[in-house]
């Protein structure tokens, strides 16, 4: 590091925060990056980090636990005469079921299957995502386990219609985090473009790019259409807005790492996203 | 709230000079002026239905009825500010400029024209005063500033900054206080009455307590309130040490 003898604190501090453009890769070789004899360095302070593993388990935890403490009608949610009663709509004890179903599957692929780029992420993040999933989970499982949740219109074919979508949807999901897992060696960080494997389910790859945020949004419709609940509704929309976000980055960056990336593909909706 | 919308709290001198890759054309600032002046007059219009009333009946009581129309009028015809930032003519954030707005427009159509009995209230007229003289000094300010090419306006629009950033530290507060004392003096209709509230069991299994939620927006006033004031305040001081600045090259 250079800087001279009477050089102040401060200025050293603020060469330390400046930024030079895009960050290096850890993999990165000295002797391999664009720098003659003498390098300079410049290092910026991310703030507190988190890692992905505990904010993931912290936010998916959450909403695993609370939706049970709605379905047992735990005190003090509903009026007192309900306390730990069930309810009387066999819907309800699917939706539990599939609820619960969708927070583990995600816990575990959590701890097995998902290889993170970066090991953290800034430490405020936990705060706002678990307010986010927490928050809704709590929304939407006090109206599916209120003594007065009304099942849905069409009864036994809607509800049975939503089961097949949400259990779909959560297969290829999950095809696709299994997908991806294999696109890069235990340890590595590469990307790689993915591809259809011999799994129907990740055909979809010939037309997303995201397919797992794809099915993401299927799998919420699902659970939509088998609560017949608004809160759901709500939270299967903003979900998707946040997905295509995501979706609509990855794609951009996979374009321009890739010259050779399919064009046939839309972020996250074939044709249409 | 009754603040002012924020971003555009440049001087007068300095806005020629902030121009970035993509600022407003012609055809927009000829808009954006047009805008700015109906809106002036808009609010004066409301400030003279006010006097003229007041002066009529000789009470400050029920003047709400004489400027009731163009009341809604210009302060729903502010949505379209929204529209203006993310168009990307005006430099302030969509998301600022539109909390604002729809909070304005959430007291005058959710609260005041919604719950008929609040409408008698004094308190009605204390904020319904506030943004008059707030709006009237802002919209007036904004056109100067699009037309300061004329160097001759660019000491009305000083002057108008001036006041903007000085009244508002009264202004602010007696808005806000007539806000608040209006959302409370509907509770207890909105409560009786059950007024924009769903109840359960109901085919989508949701419901919503407009009630509870009227006492939700007061206690949002509690962290807000303040920051909006202090940003005011840090505005204030730059705008006046800019002045001061402007004032000693000359």
């Amino acid at each position: 590091w250079q800087v001279e003898p009477n050089a102040t604190i401060g200025e050293i501090k603020s060469m330390f925060h400046k930024s030079q453009g895009k960050s290096l890769k850890d993999e990165d070789v000295l002797q391999h990056l664009p720098v003659g004899t003498t390098a300079t360095f410049y290092f910026r302070d991310l703030g507190a980090q988190i890692s992905w593993v505990t904010v993931f388990l912290t936010e998916y935890a959450g909403p695993l636990l609370i939706y049970l403490m709605f379905y047992f009608r735990v005190p003090f949610i509903y009026v007192p005469k309900y306390d730990f009663t069930t309810s009387k709509h066999w819907v309800v004890h699917l939706a539990c079921m599939c609820h619960s179903f969708h927070y583990v599957k995600r816990l575990l692929e959590t701890l097995f299957v998902h290889r993170f780029s970066h090991g953290t992420m800034p430490l405020r993040n936990i705060f706002k995502n678990c307010t986010y999933y927490w928050g809704f989970a709590a929304w939407m499982a006090y109206y599916i386990n209120h003594p007065l949740y009304t099942p849905p219109t069409y009864g036994e074919q809607q509800i049975r219609l939503a089961l097949t979508v949400f259990l779909f949807c959560q297969i290829g999901n999950f095809s696709i985090h299994i997908a991806l897992r294999n696109l890069r060696p235990p340890g590595s960080k590469t990307r790689k473009i993915p591809y259809p494997t011999k799994n129907p389910f990740t055909w979809i790859f010939l037309l997303v790019s995201c397919p797992n945020y794809t099915y993401e949004l299927g799998s919420w419709l699902g659970f939509t259409l088998m609560t017949q609940c608004l809160p759901v509704a709500a939270f299967t929309l903003v979900g998707f807005i946040q997905m295509t976000v995501w979706a609509k980055g990855k794609h951009r960056s996979y374009l321009k790492e890739f010259r050779d990336y399919p064009t046939l593909r839309s972020p996250i909706l074939p044709f249409i996203l | 709230m009754s603040a002012p919308a924020m971003g555009t709290s440049k001087t007068a001198h300095t806005d020629s000079s902030h121009k970035k890759k993509k600022g407003p054309g012609t055809l927009a600032i000829a808009y954006l002026v047009i805008y700015n002046v109906v809106m002036t007059a808009g609010w004066l219009v409301i400030a003279v239905g006010l006097v003229r009333a007041y002066l009529a009946r000789g009470s400050y009581h029920g003047l709400y009825y004489s400027i009731e129309k163009p009341l809604k009028f210009f302060q729903t015809g502010a949505l379209l500010e929204i529209l203006h930032c993310a168009v990307g003519i005006v430099p302030s954030s969509v998301v600022l400029t539109g909390f604002q707005v729809m909070s304005r427009v959430f007291l005058t159509w959710a609260v005041t024209h919604s719950v008929r009995e609040v409408q008698s209230e004094d308190s009605v007229l204390l904020f319904v005063v506030a943004w008059t003289v707030t709006e009237i000094i802002r919209y007036s300010f904004y056109t100067f500033s699009l037309l300061n090419h004329l160097p001759y306006l660019i000491k009305w629009a000083s002057f108008l900054n001036i006041h903007r950033y000085t009244f508002f530290i009264v202004l602010y507060p007696m808005g806000v206080a007539g806000e608040l004392l209006t959302i409370y003096a509907a509770l207890p209709y909105v409560q009786k009455t059950g007024l924009y509230s769903i109840t359960l069991p109901n085919k989508y299994n949701f419901s919503f307590d407009y009630h509870s939620f009227l006492i939700l927006v007061m206690v949002s006033y509690i962290p807000l309130f303040p920051q909006l004031y202090f940003h005011m305040m840090r505005q204030r001081k730059k705008v006046l040490g800019h002045m001061e600045e402007y004032s000693k090259v000359e």
